[in-house]
């Protein structure tokens, strides 16, 4: 069945979000068990996977036309969401041409990539852009590389380079972050930008996962899936606007919970990019409600007990400990107690009315 | 990119350029396009030999942004495993090869204010698409590059068109702790070629206090040593070791798949724990401490110092 891609969403105050059955049925979501700890989760990140929204290498949706434009609104307040520091102009070429080849070859329907050598036509008819540049000339693109094409794709990025041992967050495209800032965090080391993460330093999963991407291999990308709550279907859910999404905590009622609390998963990706060595981290943002999700029996199940028994520093750090109860409290009505499977596919290709 | 199953590639061209070097021009036998390599990356071929053949890496030379080739340059070892005989003696144009995707363990230092490097014969090769991808970056680059005196004028070919490039013939030559001495700070250091050429350029830039993180080298095929016996613990294989073979192919003619990628000792992927017998580590993965313990090895570069080493494989 073609998509739907809805042109008129909106991730802010009026909000204006939905998914419709067969997003919900493709969901990632993020718990292959009915417990949750942190680990290091990374696995390769091949074509295909127990839901479609990992059937590509970027993962496109009914909510794409919605993104993009949030994206041009967050970026128009505040243009310091795109940020590059200018050792990594060979980084932003390789993610063009990462991302340009991706899309071309995932969905040759809405994307379109010729090239002559050097002179390169990029089209792109979901936003109805056809733009004709020179590869590696950056005055021949609208913006610079980086913030050109990452405009044109869902979820933020962020660019990394290898010196030292360790990774530099150096550059990114962060409009829709689950509460940290790139401007911030710009120039940090992998541990540093962790810092803040509970529980996960004391078990060596950073040291791990760090050993793990620095062996990163062009060509090879992994995934791992991350989470949090949302309330509201709120993408820029960052430390600048706390004081725009921070009260929204407040909101949340026994009797609106279901609709107004989204579980906001993250398709998270590495991708060692050739020319530069240096790593493109996508981050993708999926949301759906507690009471869509509901409608797979095995996520409203697992998604109850997930919360129910989450480790107390998580809860605090993901931020939810002010409406934690209300969930688990809502949740419960979609427990009977029956075992769930392995794995984190819903187990159906229909769902509950 | 999803790179996913083997490359095959056709020789489309075998230049000698010395009585030891040939080049070979490699294009995709399917047509199209081949994946970017990346600056300092190599070529892993699969050539014809015993059990699932030879399995040689060999830096690739021409620039990184080219996708219609892949050029090498291929040494005939003088006490040749196989792949490299083959290449010498028994490759001919139109021949199909199967090769993992280009892979990079030696790349460009971003933040580096000047690139020296130091190769010894054929360890040139790495550092042709590293110059080539920094020229264009407009780098700071100094190549000092050891040859044996034969060989001087292909080498002199292969970098034509450089600055700042120093042709030494032998070792003795170049003073490497003149050469380090006189870096300016933020000098990150290539180096690669024989084990013993790259030993001493490390001891001399350690003595002179150069911090670790701005050395960089890559071997290719640490010579071999005394022969040994592995025993693979999990199936009870025992496996001779010779002197001129790895471990890992011997475990690979053996039968037995085990993870590996680089095959130089650089990237860990082939990383096995050691349940008896003491490892001699060669690779550049361990730690220090790591290498103490010696419960862990890289059985592609490294050996044994006892005379039966039991891996958990």
């Amino acid at each position: 069945m073609p998509i739907t891609h809805k042109a008129d969403e909106s991730f802010r105050a009026p909000f204006r979000y939905a998914n419709s059955d067969a997003a919900i049925l493709r969901f990632p979501f993020p718990f292959p068990d009915d417990r949750y700890m942190y680990s290091v989760n990374l696995e390769p990140h091949v074509r295909g996977g127990p839901t479609e929204a990992f059937a590509a290498a970027f993962d496109i949706d009914e909510h794409y036309i919605s993104e993009c434009r949030e994206r041009a609104m967050v970026l128009r307040q505040d243009p310091n969401r795109c940020l590059v520091l200018p050792h990594m102009m060979a980084a932003q070429w390789d993610t063009l041409e990462l991302l340009m080849e991706s899309l071309a070859q995932d969905y040759p329907e809405h994307f379109s990539l010729e090239r002559a050598g050097e002179r390169w036509t990029w089209t792109n008819r979901l936003l109805g852009l056809q733009d004709r540049f020179v590869f590696g000339d950056e005055h021949s693109l609208p913006q610079a590389p980086f913030e050109y094409i990452t405009r044109q794709v869902q979820g933020d990025f962020t660019l990394q380079d290898q010196r030292d041992g360790t990774l530099y967050m150096d550059g990114g495209m962060v409009t829709t972050p689950a509460d940290w800032s790139l401007e911030f965090d710009l120039g940090m080391t992998f541990h540093e930008w962790h810092g803040p993460v509970p529980v996960a330093h004391d078990i060596g999963v950073f040291d791990r996962a760090l050993q793990y991407l620095l062996r990163l291999q062009h060509g090879r990308p992994v995934r791992r899936l991350n989470w949090t709550m949302t309330v509201n279907p709120r993408l820029d859910t960052s430390p600048e606007n706390y004081p725009i999404w921070g009260p929204d905590k407040a909101t949340v009622t026994p009797l609106n919970v279901g609709d107004k609390l989204h579980l906001r998963v993250e398709l998270q990706t590495l991708y060692r990019l050739p020319r530069s060595n240096a790593i493109l981290f996508g981050i993708r943002a999926y949301l759906a409600s507690l009471s869509e999700l509901a409608r797979a029996p095995k996520w409203g199940r697992r998604l109850h007990r997930v919360l129910r028994d989450l480790h107390p520093d998580l809860v605090a750090y993901k931020g939810f400990s002010r409406y934690h109860q209300t969930a688990i409290d809502f949740l419960a009505a979609f427990d009977d107690g029956a075992p769930t499977s392995a794995g984190i596919g819903p187990d159906t290709d229909r769902l509950k009315a | 990119m999803i790179q996913t199953g083997p490359l095959f590639l056709r020789v489309v061209a075998i230049e000698p350029l010395s009585p030891r070097l040939k080049r070979i021009t490699l294009q995709s036998a399917e047509g199209g396009l081949l994946p970017l390599s990346q600056p300092g990356a190599h070529l892993t071929l699969t050539l014809p030999g015993p059990g699932r053949g030879h399995r040689n890496a060999y830096s690739i030379v021409s620039p990184c942004d080219r996708r219609d080739h892949y050029q090498l340059i291929i040494r005939r070892a003088p006490a040749s495993r196989g792949g490299s005989r083959h290449v010498h003696e028994v490759m001919a144009v139109g021949d199909v090869l199967e090769a993992a995707a280009p892979n990079s363990q030696f790349s460009i230092q971003s933040q580096t204010r000047k690139h020296l490097m130091i190769a010894g014969g054929v360890g040139l090769t790495p550092m042709l698409s590293l110059t080539s991808a920094l020229r264009a970056r407009g780098a700071h680059i100094e190549l000092h590059q050891i040859a044996h005196v034969d060989e001087v004028a292909v080498f002199e070919a292969l970098l034509a068109g450089e600055r700042n490039v120093h042709i030494h013939t032998g070792r003795a030559k170049l003073d490497l702790t003149n050469l380090l001495a006189r870096q300016p700070l933020g000098t990150h250091l290539y180096c690669c070629g024989p084990q013993a050429m790259m030993e001493a350029a490390r001891d001399a830039a350690v003595a002179l206090g150069w911090p670790e993180t701005s050395l960089h080298q890559e071997s290719f095929g640490a010579a071999g040593g005394a022969p040994f016996i592995l025993r693979l613990a999990r199936s009870g294989l025992e496996i001779a070791v010779g002197e001129h073979d790895t471990m890992l192919e011997a475990i690979e003619a053996a039968g037995v798949a085990a993870p590996s990628l680089c095959r130089g000792g650089a990237c860990g992927v082939c990383l096995t724990s050691v349940i008896e017998g003491a490892p001699e580590h060669r690779d550049h993965v361990l730690s220090e401490a790591e290498r103490a313990e010696g419960r862990k090895v890289l059985p592609c570069v490294s050996r044994s110092t006892t005379p039966y080493l039991v891996l958990d494989l």
